[in-house]
């Protein structure tokens, strides 16, 4: 079926043109990570070891106002004996200038699994904490964060 | 220059889980931000937190920029016997401050 180009279609197609443009001179200081950049950050940290979800709980308020600072816990049911504890536990963001936030590192005498920090959030986005066990299993939790007043793309 | 405020109980049972609270003052400088004349702020963070009881390490922390300014850490360990706990913090530009809290294990 061919028909001539409407006012309306040539004015999407021109609009989508024109945001192609604008998004690439954005993307000429990508000021972000991305979804994948995320998977590769948590791909350089525990390698191509398998994560499960679950059995991490992450503490991240859905709602934040202000990005600057944003009170963040991560924790794991662990007995936390020689045997059987909890190494680590990295968190990821999607969308910060950088995807890694932190690497707790416990050992059998952490007590306790778990730690809590405060973050800057540069947008709204997705919070993933993944837990590395000491039987090599890996364990992972995801949050999603609302974030009114993004942190560090501000000048001073 | 730094200073570091940190929350250790004075006394606990031995065997008990204590939780510890730690903040230090710096900037987090994260290396995104430009001044009023463009210029990229450098990177001016601190990147390690290390907690050792009587020597032996117990908690550690690699920090990025994604960590606010005034780092504020909460870890928890065993209260296995009195001594010293050392609170070590690395980071740019030579950053390197360490702190000590007593603890008395009954």
């Amino acid at each position: 079926m061919s028909r001539r180009t409407s006012r309306r279609e040539f004015l999407l197609a021109a609009g989508a043109a024109g945001g192609l443009g604008l998004a690439s001179v954005i993307a000429v200081e990508p000021a972000r990570a991305t979804p994948v950049a995320m998977e590769d950050a948590i791909r350089k940290v525990i390698g191509s070891a398998r994560v499960t979800p679950g059995r991490v709980k992450l503490d991240v308020p859905p709602l934040v106002e202000n990005g600057n600072t944003v009170p963040l816990a991560v924790s794991v049911e662990s007995p936390m004996t020689e045997a059987d504890h909890v190494r680590a536990i990295h968190v990821f963001t999607e969308k910060n200038p950088q995807p890694d936030v932190v690497s707790f590192r416990f050992g059998s005498r952490a007590g306790r699994a778990g730690a809590a920090t405060r973050v800057r959030l540069a947008d709204t986005q997705t919070v993933v904490a993944i837990a590395e066990l000491s039987d090599g299993s890996f364990w992972s939790a995801r949050a999603d964060v609302v974030v009114t007043l993004a942190a560090c793309l501000e000048g001073v | 220059m730094a200073s570091a405020l940190i929350n250790v109980p004075a006394r606990a049972r031995r065997g008990d889980v204590i939780e510890i609270k730690t903040l230090i003052s710096h900037v987090m400088e994260t290396g995104y931000r430009r001044s009023q004349l463009g210029a990229r702020l450098p990177r001016d963070i601190i990147t390690l937190f290390v907690c050792t009881y009587n020597g032996t390490e117990v908690f550690r922390a690699e920090l990025h920029p994604a960590i606010a300014a005034n780092p504020f850490i909460v870890f928890s360990t065993v209260a296995t016997e009195s001594g010293t706990l050392a609170f070590h913090w690395t980071g740019d530009n030579g950053f390197s401050v360490t702190e000590s809290a007593r603890i008395t294990v009954e």
